[in-house]
This record gives structure tokens, sequence and C-alpha cells, in this order.
């Protein structure tokens, strides 16, 4: 049986809450400050950091409970938090009917009648909202949730495998993942089309970060420490900064071989690209060396913020996705100057702080108000999130 | 040097008064500026039109414009406004002595691969040098597959060119109020790398249209039943439309000249 882990680590909060943060700014359309985050000098994004650490955290939780209490009661318990997700996902739908409606009502322009035709589907709710509850309707940028519930779903008999033999598990995922690109498999979408985010093809990303969870880590420090691998890293981070820059600067284009431009694009996100994925790997190969788990700046008011963000990730990242439909609001009906841009910006980052410290608080005034815990409650799980 | 360097640096400036410069002094940053062009758009591709070129030297250019809703304005005087029509009008206006036609297939709510569908027909009615296939928003509305979207625009490029005619592509509109609602960013981005894969000519108008809400020329945020606003843009968008034609013309004319005239 694979080794679990006994003690949090810090550096998974900190840059899932980072994470959550670049989603934010990254949601909201044409904001000037998201020319900060990572999709800008590179191939992947945000996306990729989260569904990982999710994928670390899900193994750290449910594999010390599947260990303890057997298989049964961590299925169970991983299901009822795909219940949660599913929840919270609806509930960000109705927030964004609310939005639509009221823009379908307030705005008109001859200019726009095409796009206009986007609010149509508000004229037959009877079939849009049974497709949007299948998962099968779902508005931009909120596509990140039903991935996260198909990703738990199947988590249970692939934790279980993780458990036994992780390797064995690890080649499941990895031959699902070579096979969704070899036969196209995707899940259906409405009103046409596929899922933006294939759960077949970025269940690798989630399974790769449970078996690092769960000692794969451990196994691989051996070469994430070696200094042939950090430079390969960084020559791989350089050369996809390089391809970055040509689509601000197309004069660059020309230095660009064509082989190479043929070889590249386009660069999948909906089946997460392989060069994607060797991105992700190379920030993940640099930041371990850069910062060690007992780095002590983890434990520093500086990091406190984003810690506290990334360890309530399923309502952060909801309130997240409201708040950069909210940020587009503000710059449609207020200001649209740069100067909004930040502050929606960084306003919007300092709510999400002070919910994440807000339910923190309220976590530990619930447990200290319910007295002594009965004994069945086991330390280490109560609270736990994944 | 010095004075040369005052002169480049003063010719925007004169340019935006839409005066003294004008078209036959050579250099691409002599180019007239019509007064809602945008300084330093970069993410236009130029790529050679050598149908067109020859067409222009035989006084004879035949457009199609293939499009969707955003191709046409509505109301009774709709067709007359709409940038197709100002197309027309800019590049009569630009060459003299050159009979000018744009027809248009234009209906709303079309993906490219419907467009696609009746795209022989049209074409055989038109006979055009040139295609302009504005395209992708409609395809994003309904989230079709990206890679059948650019299959479909490799299809739509393929029979145009067979059917002797050069091809432009134009983007969405950049649409501030929906932008939260319609995914386009792939769309965009697959137009582009398919115009780049077939050296096709793209006309960025979604950039364009973003430089036109950042610089205040329009305010695309209003809302509003009138037309005005609709009209100046789609005129703007007609007669930055025809600079690009002339200007991606032009690049071919070398090779006109040297060997491949017109009628042999």
């Amino acid at each position: 049986m694979a080794p679990v882990p006994t003690e949090r680590d810090l550096r998974l909060d900190l840059f899932r809450g980072l994470a959550l943060w670049l989603i934010f700014l990254d949601h909201i359309p044409s904001n000037l400050v998201s020319w900060v985050t990572i999709r800008n000098y590179g191939f992947s994004d945000a996306t990729e950091i989260f569904v990982f650490i999710s994928g670390y955290t899900a193994a750290f939780v449910y594999g010390r409970a599947m260990a303890v209490s057997g298989f049964i009661i961590a299925a169970a318990r991983v299901l009822k938090r795909a219940w949660q997700i599913y929840v919270a996902h609806v509930f960000l739908f109705a927030i964004y009917l609310a939005e639509i409606s009221y823009v379908s009502h307030s705005f008109d322009n001859p200019l726009y009648s095409e796009e206009m035709g986007v609010l149509n589907f508000l004229n037959n709710p009877d079939v849009t909202i049974i497709q949007a509850l299948l998962l099968k309707f779902k508005p931009v940028n909120m596509d990140v949730l039903p991935l996260y519930i198909v990703l738990l779903l199947w988590f249970a008999p692939i934790l279980w495998l993780l458990l036994r033999s992780p390797t064995l598990a690890l080649l499941v995922s990895a031959a699902i993942y070579t096979m969704s690109w070899m036969f196209e498999w995707n899940l259906p979408a409405y009103p046409s089309g596929d899922w933006a985010f294939n759960p077949l093809a970025w269940q690798l990303l989630f399974v790769f970060g449970a078996w690092c969870a769960l000692g794969g880590a451990a196994r691989l420090a051996r070469w994430t420490k070696s200094r042939v691998v950090v430079a390969l890293a960084f020559c791989y981070l350089a050369f996809a900064f390089g391809i970055a820059m040509t689509w601000y600067f197309p004069a660059l284009g020309a230095y660009v071989p064509k082989f190479i431009g043929e070889a590249i694009y386009p660069i999948d996100k909906t089946n997460l690209d392989v060069l994607r994925i060797l991105h992700f790997l190379s920030l993940a190969v640099i930041t371990v060396w850069l910062v060690p788990p007992d780095w002590p700046a983890l434990k520093s008011p500086a990091c406190w913020p984003a810690i506290v963000c990334g360890r309530h990730s399923l309502e952060i990242f909801c309130l997240g996705v409201f708040l950069s439909f909210a940020g587009h609001f503000v710059f449609t009906e207020v200001s649209n100057r740069v100067f909004m841009h930040v502050v929606v910006s960084v306003s919007g980052i300092a709510i999400m702080v002070g919910a994440g410290a807000m339910i923190s608080w309220y976590r530990r005034v619930e447990r200290q108000g319910s007295g002594p815990r009965p004994p069945a409650t086991k330390p280490g799980y109560a609270g736990s999130e994944t | 040097m010095k004075g040369r360097l005052i002169f480049l640096l003063a010719l925007p400036v004169v340019a935006g008064f839409g005066q003294i410069v004008s078209g036959p002094m050579g250099p691409a940053w002599a180019q007239p500026l019509t007064e809602c062009d945008v300084p330093n758009r970069q993410n236009e591709i130029d790529f050679p039109l050598p149908q067109v070129s020859r067409a222009i030297a035989a006084k004879h250019l035949n457009v199609l414009v293939l499009g969707a809703g955003s191709s046409q304005l509505p109301g009774p005087s709709g067709a007359k406004n709409a940038y197709p029509a100002r197309l027309q009008q800019a590049l009569a206006a630009k060459l003299p002595g050159v009979d000018v036609k744009v027809a248009t297939d234009v209906k709303p709510t079309r993906t490219a691969l419907e467009m696609v569908k009746t795209l022989k027909p049209s074409l055989a009615d038109a006979k055009p040098a040139l295609m302009i296939w504005q395209t992708a928003t409609v395809d994003a509305m309904q989230a079709v597959d990206p890679d059948q979207f650019s299959h479909a625009l490799d299809k739509g490029i393929k029979i145009a060119r067979s059917a002797g005619a050069d091809v432009i592509l134009i983007n969405p509109q950049y649409s501030p109020r929906t932008e939260s609602m319609i995914a386009l960013a792939t769309y965009v981005e697959n137009l582009r790398w398919v115009a780049l894969q077939h050296e096709v000519p793209l006309f960025d108008r979604f950039n364009l249209m973003k430089a036109w809400a950042d610089l205040g020329t329009f305010d695309l945020y209003s809302a509003t039943k009138k037309l005005d606003m609709a009209e100046r843009v789609h005129g703007c968008l007609g007669g930055l439309l025809a600079d690009l034609v002339l200007e991606a013309s032009k690049a071919s004319v070398p090779n006109t000249e040297s060997g491949r005239e017109p009628g042999k």
C-alpha cells in the first residue's frame, strides 16, 4: 500500500489560491489586468494548476479515508463532494441567467443584432435549463466545475487502484488520454459540439496529481531535483515564452521556422495538448525547485491571502466566477477605463480573500461551538477540503 | 536626418486630419489613414491577391461578400449602408476607371459550414476575383466544434480558389456587452491560423473595433435602437476593407509585371 502523507503541504493551498485569482482575472472579458496572468506568457494557464492540485488534495483527503475506513465510506464521501460541486454549479447558472436576462431587456443595438441572438435561448427555457442541469449546456467560463464533477465521479475506483498499484493507475489514465485523442472521444454538449474541457483528456492531470500525492512526488524527487531536468524546464519555458510573444508581436513570427509553427499549432486546450502538459510540468519542476515545502515564507503574512483562498477552493472558485460576471457588468454599466479595471481586479481579489478568511473563521467557531467532538470524527478529516 | 524624423513623426498627425498626405507616396506608412483608422494595427495579415491585381489591370473587379448577420444592417436603407455597399463605394472611388461590383451572399445566423454548403452557386453567379468571407460569430454562439469550424474554412477557401477567386477573411465584431456570453477566443484564433496557413489576408475586425472602443472612436456599449452609429461603423469597415484590398493587390503587382501579365 502506498504511503499516505500526514501533513498538509501549504504550497498546495498557496498555488491553488494564486490559480483561483488568475482564473478570476482571466474570466473578466477584456480585463487589462489579466495581462499579468500566466496564460499570456506560455502554453498552459491557471486551469492546469487548479486541476492538478485538486487531484493532489483529493487523493490526500480521500486516500486516507479509504485507507482507514475502506472503499465504500471513501467513495460515498467523494460522491458527496461531487454533489456539492453540482449544486454550486447550478447556483452559478442561476446567477448567469439573472445577468443574461437583464442584458436582454436593457440592451439593444442594431450593430449587434447577430450577437444578441445568443440571448435567444431565453425563448425556450424548457430545453435550455434542462440541458444545463444535465451539464450539457454550459455558458462561457462555466466549464471547470462540470469537469471537476466528472473527474470526481470516477475518482473512487481510480483511487482504489492508485492505493494498490500507483503505476498501473497512472498507465490506465494515460491510456484513456491517448485513446481520447486517437478516437476523438469527448462528452457531447448542447446546442452542438463537445465539452470545452474534455474530461477524458483532463483526467490525466487530475490522476497525475493524485499519483504525486500518494508517493509519486517522492519517487520523482530524484528527477525533479536534477539540474538537467530543471535546465530543460527552463529551456521549455523560454521556448513557450518566445512563441507566446509572437501572438502579440506578429513581426516576431518571421523568426519562427514554418515547420515549428506547423508542428505546434493549434495548441488544443479542449483536449489538454501535450504542449500544455509539458508547460505545466516545467512550471511545476521550477516551482518545486524554488519553493521547498518548509519554506519559511509559507507561514508569513505575505502568503496568507492566497493560502486562505486556496484552502476553501470550491467556495472561492464560485465566488470568483460570480465576481467576474459582476466585474464585466461594472465595465459595461459604470466605466471601462483602465482605472476601473484595476479597481475591479484588486477589489475582486480582496473580496475573495475576505471570504476565505470568513469561512476559516466560521469553521473554527463551529468546531469550538460544538464542544468536544464525538470520537467518530477523526481529527484529520473534519472540515477537510479537496 | 533630424528633419526627416520630425517629418515621420508628424505624418500620423497630418493624416489624422485627413488632408495633405495622399496615396501615391509609395511606402506603406504613407498610405492615407481613413478617419477611423487606428495607429499600429499590427495584427492584420497581408498576403498578395493576384486575381485582384489582374482584375484591376483588366479594369473589371467583381467582389463577393459572403457573410452572416454582422455583414448587414436592418431597415429599408440597410443594404445601402452596410459595409459591402460602402466597400464598393470606396473601391470605386480609389480605382477610377475600374468597373467595381460587390455582390453579397449574406444571411444571418449561418455557421461557416452552412455558408460553404451554398457557396458554389453564389460563386457561379458573382464570378468574383475576390471573395470576402465574414464568419466565426455564429460558430462561437452555437459552440460548433472548433476543428469542424477550421475544416469548413479550409473547404470554403479551396472552393473559392478553384473558382478563380482570392479570399479575404473577416473575423467577428468586438461586442463588449455580449463578451461574457459568447466565447469567441478559440474561433478568432482558429480563423487567424487558417488565414496564415492558406496565406489569406485577414481583416482583423475584432481588434480594430476593440481599438475603437478603447480610443473612444465609437461607443460600442451604447444601448440604442438608432442606426446612426451602426452606419458609421459600417462606413469605416467598408473604407478600411478597401484599403486592405488595394494594399494586398499592390503587393502582388511586381509579380504581375514580371511575366504573369493578365490575359497571357
